[in-house]
């Protein structure tokens, strides 16, 4: 039972990051209908601006307060990621609208090896490290010696999910490039000839993905402490499976796989072994493909002719 | 690199510049400074060093700072983006449509017939060219080891190719396969009992002189039921998602094959694995051996020319199975498939067999190509089967153009070739400075080239397409023109 709890916390607070990651590819799959490969490493390179600005801010300037090092952490990562995903979107994607069906995929292949090596040759090889930030802890219950905890940065992580989530339905459900966003994923050349600027719709989607991207780093690096430049990938799949599983396209369905499949990895490593539980994530993206292809919360897809 | 990606940055639909004024391709060329620098700004511009201080491995990290470099990338792009705005991009070019077959697809055709026979002359005459220029058979030993890699992935591409390029399926997975070929030569020639088994029958030394010959065909044979038993539940689902799945059973292939250490050795593989032999005759020293029998003198280096002109061999086998494939009726339903799914079904082709043939052919040969790999290096180890490689051999598929032989081949060899060559540039160091290691930049390379590809012919170098039906004469057409369909 304790184990259970504090499975389940670390479980929310993974999935929580696999949410966050999860979103970018839903929206672009939902408006340009292809799977944003580089995604998963624009993840990895959000933690590395959240690094250089964390050493920046704290090794440089000499900042003290922890939370106020992480408020502009936080934004610059996010401003810095956002602009790398818009140029992405500009080089690598927006020219091959229009070009044959494998065209985007393959390019979005070769942008995630280029960032990933890209931040490889430019920051090295190995682990970056980091001061563990906050290290305090809530104790919920204690039985027989063994703990359950609750950390603070747990704690941040779920309440800025979910307060950034907040603030992304709002975005999408009452604002009017929400609604230009929707109109866009609905019919995009209608939406054109109602005046609506899709490129621009288009460019922004992948700036918000981003900046989504962006926190789920910047809480990345904060949780774990440490960043590798391969980190991009894995992450970036269970993100995606997290989205297949959620159903593609639904940005609810985003949230609940990537907490599903945090769930699951935790629960996974806890009770069955550590060393399959990429494997298990891995299963569950095959299988929900195969029986599951709509996921959850998703509309079954109609082939048009 | 980042500033070459950079530079097209605004070109996509870049600002309109007017004919005569210099100002709007200054502003254009000032925007584009400025998203590159912030691009490369943090993450060139600082450099998070970890530094290790003291005996009980603490790590801390420091910065390090390199302006000068962000300064000169920043320049690169400002420059070339405002010569390029006021020369090639300039309003008052002439913009030059054509619809023809473009340059390359005109060489391709007009050296086509010439230059197949040439490649494989050479292809053949390589180790002796080798031996002949560098004095001596030892001496040759590096070039004719960098032609059986360049061959090994020139027989993967070609492998890679059948899925791909004919009939249109993304494969990530592709090392999957090369890792069952690799790992079902490795466990059954180390294998205990198989040894014994034969020790009893025909000879002791049996299992280890002809364990290769046996299980070339039985890895090609698993690698393809691998790829039926694996394809079959898969090949439903619409493109990209069929990428996505044959990356994740790369992976947990590998992940299996690093964890299940009892059966695979686990991460620190399997070693001492019996050599090639020349059809049952070991090289090596002994009375037996293939210098003793055939009078010459012992060098290692017949091994390694005969391992060169194998791996030959099993290319050649690769690309003429292609060749007549292609002819057939599946080859003509996987070609239909990659143009359109859509007008296949209508047309009553079971796309979902079709599919898998195409996926277990090349699965197949990706095995052969393992159980090559494998008696190569007599060691297997799954960080040999990295989701790099996959990537590796589709970046050569794609450069070389999907569904062209000897695209794929000029790609393999100038990737794999160029990558060698860029590592004995001494010169290099020079310019950029000591440590400067060229091979790290390789898969930087590759996924450039991937990304400029798509960009600028999606389908590859040499893309043109050989129709297989024709009224009277044959006509090229350039892959660019012809229309996919969804599917």
């Amino acid at each position: 039972m304790d184990i259970f709890v504090q499975q389940l916390i670390n479980g929310l607070t993974l999935g929580s990051i696999y949410g966050l990651i999860a979103i970018g590819y839903t929206m672009v799959f939902g408006i340009i209908g292809m799977v944003n490969f580089a995604h998963g490493d624009v993840f990895m390179v959000s933690a590395f601006i959240a690094l250089i600005c964390f050493l920046l801010l704290t090794t440089v300037l000499g900042i003290t307060s922890i939370f106020l090092a992480l408020a502009i952490v936080l934004v610059v990562a996010m401003f810095f990621t956002a602009l790398t995903n818009w140029a992405i979107e500009r080089v690598a994607y927006r020219p091959l609208r229009g070009s044959f069906r494998l065209a985007p995929m393959i390019s979005a292949i070769g942008m995630s090896i280029l960032l990933a090596n890209f931040v490889q040759v430019s920051q090295g090889p190995r682990n970056k490290p980091v001061p563990p930030m906050i290290g305090d802890v809530i104790v919920l219950m204690e039985r027989d010696g063994y703990q359950v905890t609750l950390a603070w940065k747990q704690v941040i992580i779920m309440v800025l999910t979910a307060a950034l989530l907040g603030g992304f339905w709002y975005l999408v459900q009452k604002t009017s490039l929400g609604r230009a966003q929707r109109a866009c994923e609905q019919d995009r050349k209608m939406a054109a000839l109602l005046g609506i600027n899709v490129d621009h719709t288009i460019s922004l989607t992948f700036v918000i993905g981003a900046a989504l991207a962006a926190v789920a780093g910047v809480m990345y690096l904060m949780y774990y402490g440490v960043v590798n430049f391969a980190d991009g990938f894995v992450p970036g799949v269970k993100a995606f499976t997290a989205a297949v599983l959620g159903g593609i396209g639904s940005l609810p369905g985003a949230v609940l796989g990537g907490l599903l499949i945090g769930l699951i990895e935790t629960f996974w490593s806890a009770y069955f072994s550590i060393e399959y539980k990429d494997v298990a994530a891995f299963s569950i993206l095959a299988v929900t493909l195969i029986f599951l292809p709509q996921g959850l919360l998703g509309r079954p897809e109609v082939e048009k002719v | 690199m980042a500033a070459q990606i950079a530079e097209p940055a605004a070109g996509g639909t870049g600002a309109p510049a007017r004919a005569d004024s210099f100002g709007p391709a200054l502003k254009d060329a000032l925007i584009a400074g400025l998203v590159t620098l912030g691009l490369l700004g943090p993450l060139v511009g600082f450099h998070a060093v970890v530094k290790d201080e003291g005996m009980n491995g603490q790590a801390a990290l420091g910065l390090d700072y390199r302006p000068g470099l962000v300064a000169i990338m920043v320049g690169i792009v400002f420059a070339g983006r405002l010569l390029l705005n006021l020369t090639v991009w300039s309003p008052n070019r002439v913009v030059a449509t054509r619809s023809g077959p473009t340059v390359f697809d005109r060489i391709g055709t007009t050296l086509g017939p010439a230059i197949k026979p040439a490649l494989l002359a050479f292809a053949v005459g390589f180790p002796f060219l080798a031996a002949f220029l560098m004095g001596g058979l030892n001496e040759s030993r590096y070039l004719v080891d960098v032609g059986i890699l360049i061959l090994t992935y020139v027989m993967l591409g070609w492998g890679l190719n059948i899925v791909v390029g004919l009939a249109g399926l993304l494969d990530l997975g592709y090392v999957a396969f090369y890792a069952v070929g690799a790992y079902t030569y490795a466990l059954l020639a180390t294998s205990a009992p198989i040894n014994d088994f034969f020790a009893g029958l025909l000879g002791a030394t049996f299992w280890a002189n002809w364990a290769f010959w046996i299980c070339l065909p039985l890895a090609g044979v698993f690698a393809g039921l691998w790829g039926m038993i694996l394809g079959f539940p898969v090949l439903r689902l619409r493109g990209d998602y069929l990428a996505i799945v044959t990356l994740a059973f790369g992976e947990i292939i590998r992940l299996v094959l690093i964890n299940w250490v009892d059966f695979t050795g686990g991460g620190a593989g399997i070693a001492s694995i019996p050599r090639a032999t020349f059809f049952g005759i070991p090289f090596n020293a002994s009375e037996d051996g293939f210098a003793a029998r055939f009078g010459l003198d012992f060098n290692p280096m017949h091994r390694i020319v005969f391992l060169y002109f194998v791996i030959l061999a099993l290319a050649l086998v690769t690309a003429f199975a292609t060749v007549r494939l292609r002819k057939l009726p599946v080859g003509r339903a996987w070609e239909a498939l990659r143009e359109d799914e859509i007008a296949c079904r209508s047309l009553g082709i079971n796309t979902t067999n079709v599919k898998l043939s195409a996926f277990a052919t090349g699965a197949m040969f990706g095995g052969f190509a393992g159980c090559f790999f494998a008696v190569r290096a007599g060691f297997v180890s799954p960080e040999s089967f990295t989701f790099d490689i996959s990537a590796m051999i589709l970046a050569i598929v794609v450069l070389g153009g999907m569904g062209s032989q000897i695209g794929v081949a000029v790609a393999a060899a100038v990737m794999m070739g160029g990558m060698e060559l860029l590592r004995n540039l001494g010169f290099l160091s020079n310019v950029f400075g000591p440590g400067f290691d060229p091979t790290q930049y390789r898969m930087l390379l590759f996924g450039l080239a991937m990304v400029a590809i798509m960009v600028w012919k999606p389908r590859g170098l040499v893309s043109t397409r050989e129709p297989t039906i024709f009224l009277k004469e044959r006509k090229a057409v350039s892959g660019d023109l012809v229309k996919e369909g969804h599917g």
